[in-house]
């Protein structure tokens, strides 16, 4: 059984459809890169897989695990296992990183039945996952997001995936506005928590990102369709060519059904 | 037209009631004596505020006016010992040897909850105690300068308030004195009587007097011991030139408590005042602040954090005179309003005509969670010197649903996340409280009253 089946989706926001019928299978342990210029649905589809709520689903299904995961509200598809990195991680002034980690976790703890983590081996857990990730202990008494810098807040998206071990990571834009260091630290991050029994989802509008989290995948979104997808090789013709190719073969293809 | 002509239903047992005080009074000075009637006689004069009032436009005085009063009864309406301790002792900040009073429905009550008078070289206690004949310095002192931070004949409630008030209380701080201990004085209402239809009333009277150079934190608590009260207070603080007072002000009594206070305070030369009112209880609920910058260098803080829920009104005034040059003032208060509560800021920042180099900065910030929920919010500046710096911003708004997503987005319930960003919202007025004690005890007591599991 697939981790994630995408079939037919159709989503929008506000009155106006975005996502023109998509259909996509993800498997544990699988790496998918989908790529596209902006306005082309990628985050759309994200924020329609997290639960945003002024998404609209007009439209096909998704299945999560065998569940249904539209049918969930956004904390529940958070505690089945989805885990979105923002593009634009909020900033929640007041809120203590670590409190909000541990308020999420056990939240998550609750849901599968399970007791509360207590301070210490949570206190623990959060230590050995900023080793991992090569992130200053500094961060988790801070609020969230708050003052952090652009490279700050997308390592802390990585972090919170971390501690709380998701089953699919989607990550949306997380390589946007980030020099070339930040990059590295991010995929060096998302690398180190790859597992057989997690699969990511990397949402990116280049290539460079998918030389550090090199996907087994590539699918590449076009008003609101996947009109080509490939292996890792795809990416790169794209890198080198651009995507006005893929935007003449789509209008052939359209052109000749008409 | 006379506001006699238009006496309401409370007005008129104010008068009866007066007799009444025959009974403590006689036992009291006669300078006090004098007082009361003096004050009584600015109350007929003055009567209650009514909505035509300027100052009461967005908060409608009836609730008080049309309600009917006794006064306590000092056997029948105290609560029994041990129900008062039990109250009492989870208020107080200082759980080793708290300093301080219990004041229930009025009167002092030795021994509740451990606490005890604070020693010297502070001087305290009933400013009844104070004979005529008296030739202390100290009470010379109280007796000039009680009623001094109040206008009783602009001001039909601090009239009120000084015609009735039975066990008023003085603190007296010493030049160069620092009272590290807070001063805590925890003020009970309510009665275990049955309840007839006549609210309690009761007017608590403090007076503060902190001398040059002195340092004191004082912290008022008012809760119920059971509902149907009324509570009329005044509060003045003479901080002398160089002291550092911190006042702190916790209102959480019954949802159907009427309370209106009034705190007048002066600065002096290089005085740090801080005032911080939190209004978590209380179904009426109205506090003025009143403070005037009376000397150079002195700073002045006024923070404030209510919480509003059911139908309950709170209403926070503040003024902040600058009668001095080069002072500075700081003011933030925050209100949260679900359900069908209503809200009231008022913030006057006068500066008057030589008080050249003013800083004033004043926030205030209401988050409404239900569409039914209100803020009536009036920032009101008056600058005569030139030479100032006044800010004012005032911001109304719902939770962010950004903000709100992120944290389901993670797992958090849509309930634990709009209590999470709402003690998050409250945290920056409750941070800036010094006591630890009490910082921690209002985080722990404003989560219990945010729905959900935050905090646990």
């Amino acid at each position: 059984m697939a981790l994630l089946e995408i079939t037919d989706l159709h989503a929008g926001i506000a009155g106006r459809e975005i996502l023109h019928g998509i259909s996509l299978t993800v498997n544990a342990g699988e790496t998918h890169a989908i790529m596209g210029l902006n306005g082309s649905g990628k985050s759309t589809l994200a924020n329609v897989l997290a639960g945003r709520e002024a998404y609209e689903v007009t439209s096909g299904t998704v299945e999560f695990n065998g569940k249904d995961l539209l049918d969930l509200a956004p904390e529940e598809r958070a505690c089945e296992g989805v885990f979105l990195a923002f593009q634009y991680p909020v900033e929640i002034p007041g809120v203590n990183n670590t409190y909000f980690l541990r308020a999420a976790l056990n939240a998550q703890r609750k849901y599968h039945g399970l007791d509360e983590i207590s301070a210490i081996a949570f206190m623990a857990l959060v230590k050995e996952k900023l080793k991992i990730l090569h992130i200053d202990q500094g961060l988790l008494n801070r609020p969230v997001n708050e003052g952090f810098s652009g490279g700050e807040k997308k390592r802390n998206e990585i972090f919170q995936m971390a501690v709380l071990n998701p089953k699919l990571a989607i990550l949306d834009e997380t390589d946007s506005g980030l020099d070339i260091d930040a990059i590295r630290a991010v995929a060096d991050g998302v690398n180190a928590l790859r597992s057989p029994d997690r699969a990511t989802i990397v949402v990116t509008h280049y290539q460079r990102l998918l030389n550090y989290i090199v996907p087994d995948f590539v699918h590449v979104l076009l008003n609101g369709r996947i009109i080509t997808s490939g292996g890792k090789e795809l990416a790169l013709k794209l890198e080198s060519e651009g995507y006005a190719w893929l935007e003449e073969e789509a209008a052939a293809v359209a052109g000749a059904k008409n | 037209m006379s506001k006699l002509a238009v006496t309401s239903a409370a007005e008129g047992t104010f008068a009866a009631l007066f007799e009444q005080t025959a009974t403590y009074q006689a036992a009291q000075p006669v300078w006090l004596q004098s007082l009361h009637t003096a004050a009584l006689s600015a109350f007929s004069t003055l009567g209650l505020p009514t909505r035509n009032d300027e100052e009461w436009r967005f908060t409608s005085p009836s609730r008080i006016s049309e309600t009917t009063y006794r006064l306590s009864d000092s056997v029948a309406d105290s609560p029994d010992a041990a129900t008062l301790a039990e109250l009492v002792w989870e208020r107080l900040t200082d759980d080793t040897a708290p300093t301080g009073y219990v004041i229930c429905n009025g009167r002092i009550l030795s021994g509740v909850g451990g606490l005890i008078a604070p020693a010297a070289p502070a001087v305290t206690g009933r400013i009844a105690d104070l004979a005529d004949d008296s030739q202390n310095p100290i009470a010379e002192k109280v007796r000039a300068a009680l009623g001094s931070r109040i206008t009783l004949d602009q001001n039909g409630l601090a009239a009120l308030n000084s015609a009735f008030f039975e066990d008023g209380i003085y603190l007296y701080i010493p030049r160069s004195a620092v009272i590290e201990k807070p001063i805590e004085l925890v003020f009970v209402s309510g009665s275990p009587a049955e309840r007839g239809p006549d609210a309690l009333m009761n007017a608590p009277r403090l007076l503060i007097i902190a001398e040059e150079n002195s340092q004191a934190t004082i912290l008022e608590t008012y809760i119920s011991a059971f509902p149907g009260a009324f509570t009329c207070a005044v509060t003045e603080v003479i901080a002398g030139d160089n002291s550092v007072v911190d006042h702190y002000k916790v209102t959480d009594e019954n949802a159907d408590a009427l309370h209106v206070a009034q705190m007048g305070v002066q600065l002096g030369t290089g005085t740090v005042f801080s005032s911080h009112s939190v209004t978590l209880g209380g179904g009426f609920v109205r506090n003025e602040v009143t403070a005037r910058l009376d000397g150079e260098h002195a700073e002045c803080t006024l923070n404030g954090l209510y919480l509003g829920d059911g139908d309950r009104l709170l209403d926070n005034h503040t003024t902040i005179d600058h009668a001095s040059p080069n002072c500075s003032s700081h003011e933030l208060y925050k209100g949260i309003l679900t359900d069908k509560s209503r809200g009231v800021f008022n913030g006057k920042i006068f500066v008057r005509l030589d008080a050249q180099k003013t800083d004033a900065k004043q926030t205030n910030k209401a988050l409404l969670l239900s569409p039914d929920a209100r803020v009536d919010t009036k920032p009101q500046l008056e600058i005569l010197a030139d030479d100032v710096k006044c800010t004012h911003g005032a911001t109304i708004g719902q939770l962010e649903p950004n903000q709100v997503f992120y944290l389901r987005s993670r797992g958090i319930s849509e309930t634990d996340a709009r209590s999470l960003l709402t003690y998050a919202f409250a945290g920056d007025v409750v941070q800036r409280i010094k006591v630890a004690a009490l910082k921690s005890a209002l985080d722990k007591r404003i989560l219990e009253l945010l729905p959900g599991n935050v905090g646990q």
